[in-house]
């Protein structure tokens, strides 16, 4: 059993959940994910990780509501128990020092890309974060972002804070101003990441993306996680999470995400659990 | 059958007994498991066939070496409890091994009466004792050797590992299993499906070993958290790996990766361990489909079409060589006949069509004939020219094989592996480049079966108790 010591929701629909998990806490390191199931009958959900603390033997993950086994996580409360918690999972996101390194984060990003940010950061790059909102309410950890970026930009769907637009819309306009672009990250749902990643294309700077597929065991067992990358089929959860956003199949991974969609439907009328449509703008 | 005049062996007067199971039509809506077993009457009826010969080859054919006459004596004598007490004594599993050891190849294969008649059905008793001592509730925990003060970390949970940990636990070391997934029992709990073996058996068994003394310790990834070499530095003094072959193959044809394409480690492991078939009273979702179609000839592939027909679809299996040369046990392949499950025999996809939302709406295939006979041995598949056909479907089961997971090979330094991924491990011993460090089941044999895996791991057992009695006293290790 992994006890939750703390959890907040800091904007609606987003919780942070740290919990005691000594030993994965210990092997953690930027851009891994972990799997946790609430119970013995629960499904078996990645979750990014926002942070960890190998001394205090805990971590901390995102999870944005988005239907019937994420509400469940979200339920939990401080001191309730997980039943299982297996991690850390994926290849380590590669750290080097590369110039001006963008972070873009959007949804449970905001949190998840603070590890990959604080790592770039400790390589001696200049960071800058672009951060993607629906509206200026909906904004969270960017406070622990300004700690180690050194720009924080923000873009609001309804244009309430700074940037009306998307985070790609932001790269677009410091790539327009010849500003040094040399490496982008992009953590958020698969429909940012895209964008972040055609914004981009042009201008040829690398640009990763986070992948989250389906993933069922998360340890290269199943392949529910199949991704087309530069026309190859990688497992996210092995080869990945990260992979060249110019070269995913984004189409794919869509359709893929979706899967579910229709049965997830059923079951949310069954649990009355509250469905959120996910990005579609 | 005819009397004869030859003196032996004597023929048996009563024919193999059958097991009773549920009707194909009842059974194709539920998955509780097929063959109910022996009644107390049937196993003794069964068991009288025995010669109990002198020398008895079916031991020599059994991979564990079990004392085969000598349990089904004791069922002649209708001490059933006493009877898995024996069989116990080399395999800690035998529930399990009753249901899914391929007998027809092994033990049955050489037994005398099969000579001109039917081999006596040893899987079906062995089942049987099993299930009668667990239902007794009078399962007897035998003696442990005195504590050796050595310590043994067995990567895996599966057939392999299980049988390491039982072997070592009964010698006086302990055992620590670390198994990646959330429930032990590897391709037991996620592989094989519920109408085929009960899970609760498979977690019976495993009880059974914590109960002698196991650790077991789920949720551990090793590679991921703490490698093989840090757990020889945290003073273990052997490590066993048996982490199996989980790494689905595809055929890399367009369309594999459409909505509705599974590996059928995927789907299996949806139904078995995330027990999807129960949805929504569990949380992974539903598979249950419309048309399926299951690629493939072994027994993973009868699996996969069996789950598939229970969740209600109509299901075709598509191999691309004929029936003689499946891999599947003939068993598994006549229940699904039985089952009403189709056969396109001789067939080979070439792609897998999908509609605009990449959804799969159709399969193409080749059909095929057989020419000279390859490497295997089996005549190899030649396709025909123009013949392709399309079957309509809205899912497609990839059940091809599985080669090994490589998150421990990569994560071991000095431990030597095939071009196949598999680890090398000498058969005398399954000892691996890696002083104190064995192997067996799937990652070295690439994908077998359990009673092979077992096997394997017995042999392991062994070379790991020597050298664990080798070892200088106190926490010294070398390597």
């Amino acid at each position: 059993m992994f006890r939750i010591v703390e959890k907040t929701e800091p904007v609606p629909n987003t919780h942070l959940v740290t919990i005691e998990a000594p030993k994965v806490a210990a092997k953690c390191q930027p851009g891994q994910f972990v799997i946790v199931m609430v119970d013995d009958r629960s499904e078996r959900v990645p979750l990014s990780l926002a942070d960890w603390d190998a001394q205090a033997g805990t971590l901390t993950v995102p999870v944005f509501e988005v239907g019937r086994s994420s509400r469940k996580i979200a339920m939990l409360q401080t001191g309730d128990h997980l039943a299982h918690l297996i991690g850390p999972l994926g290849r380590p996101f590669p750290i080097a020092k590369h110039g001006t390194v963008v972070c873009a984060g959007g949804c449970y990003g905001l949190a998840a890309i603070y590890p990959i940010a604080r790592a770039m950061k400790q390589a001696g790059n200049r960071v800058v974060c672009v951060l993607e909102a629906r509206s200026h309410y909906l904004y969270y950890q960017h406070d622990r972002l300004a700690e180690v970026a050194d720009e924080l930009l923000f873009a609001t769907i309804d244009g309430s804070r700074d940037r009306k637009g998307h985070a790609c819309d932001v790269l677009s306009d410091m790539l327009a101003q010849k500003r040094s672009m040399d490496f982008v990250v992009a953590v958020g749902c698969p429909f940012m990441m895209m964008l972040c990643g055609d914004a981009t294309r042009s201008a040829a700077v690398p640009t990763w993306a986070c992948l989250n597929p389906i993933i069922v065991d998360g340890t290269g067992m199943c392949g529910a996680c199949r991704v087309t990358v530069a026309g190859q089929t990688r497992f996210a959860c092995v080869d990945g999470p990260f992979f060249d956003a110019h070269q995913v199949d984004w189409d794919e991974l869509f359709h893929r995400q979706a899967a579910y969609l229709g049965d997830e439907v059923q079951a949310v009328g069954q649990t009355d659990a509250p469905l959120h449509p996910h990005h579609h703008h | 059958m005819p009397d004869s005049t030859s003196k032996k062996p004597p023929r048996p007067k009563t024919p193999r007994q059958p097991m009773p199971e549920q009707p194909a039509e009842v059974r194709i809506d539920n998955f509780d498991e097929v063959p109910s077993g022996y009644t107390p009457e049937l196993a003794v009826t069964e068991a009288l066939r025995c010669l109990l010969c002198k020398k008895p080859r079916c031991v020599a054919g059994c991979p564990v070496n079990i004392d085969i006459p000598g349990f089904i004596k004791l069922i002649q004598e209708r001490k059933f409890d006493e009877a898995a007490r024996k069989i116990k004594e080399e395999n800690a599993l035998p529930a399990i091994c009753g249901r899914v050891c391929p007998q027809e190849d092994q033990c049955e294969k050489v037994c005398v009466l099969g000579v001109k008649g039917e081999p006596v059905a040893i899987g079906r008793l062995e089942r049987f004792v099993a299930d009668c001592e667990r239902a007794h509730g009078d399962v007897r925990l035998p003696k442990c050797a005195p504590p050796t003060g050595r310590k043994v970390a067995v990567v895996g949970a599966g057939p392999a590992g299980l049988t390491v940990a039982g072997d070592l636990v009964l010698l006086g070391h302990k055992v620590t299993i670390f198994e990646a997934l959330h429930k032990p029992g590897g391709v037991l709990m996620y592989g094989i499906p519920q109408f085929r073996l009960p899970k609760e058996i498979v977690e019976a068994e495993v009880q059974y070993l914590t109960q002698l003394g196991v650790e077991l310790v789920t949720d551990f990834v090793v590679g991921k958290l703490d490698s093989v070499d840090e757990l020889l530095a945290q003073g273990f003094d052997a490590v066993f790996i048996g982490t199996g072959a989980g790494l689905p193959m595809f055929m890399n044809i367009p369309g594999e990766n459409l909505v509705g394409v599974y590996s059928a480690n995927e789907y299996l492991t949806r139904s078995n361990l995330m027990k999807a078939y129960l949805f929504p009273e569990y949380d992974t979702p539903t598979i249950r489909r419309k048309t399926v179609v299951v690629v493939g000839g072994g027994n993973v592939a009868m699996d996969a079409a069996r789950t598939a027909r229970r969740l209600g679809a109509q299901v075709t299996i598509v191999y691309r060589r004929s029936r003689a040369e499946m891999p599947a046990r003939i068993e598994e392949i006549e229940h699904a006949e039985q089952e009403g499950i189709g056969f396109e025999l001789l067939t080979n996809p070439t792609r897998i069509l999908g509609n605009d939302q990449r959804q799969v709406v159709g399969i193409e295939c080749l059909r095929m004939e057989l020419g000279e006979p390859d490497d295997s041995g089996r005549r190899r598949p030649v396709p025909v020219d123009g013949s392709e056909f399309v079957i309509d479907v809205d899912t497609v089961v990839m059940a091809l094989g599985n080669k090994p997971n490589p998150l421990v090979p990569q994560t071991t330094a000095g431990l030597e592996v095939s071009r196949w991924g598999t680890i090398v491990a000498d058969e005398q011993t399954m000892q691996t480049s890696k002083p104190g460090v064995f192997a067996g089941g799937d990652i070295v044999s690439g994908a077998a079966t359990v009673i092979l895996a077992m096997g394997q791991a017995k042999i392991a057992a062994k070379a790991m108790h020597e050298y664990l009695n080798t070892l200088p006293p106190g926490k010294d290790r070398q390597g």
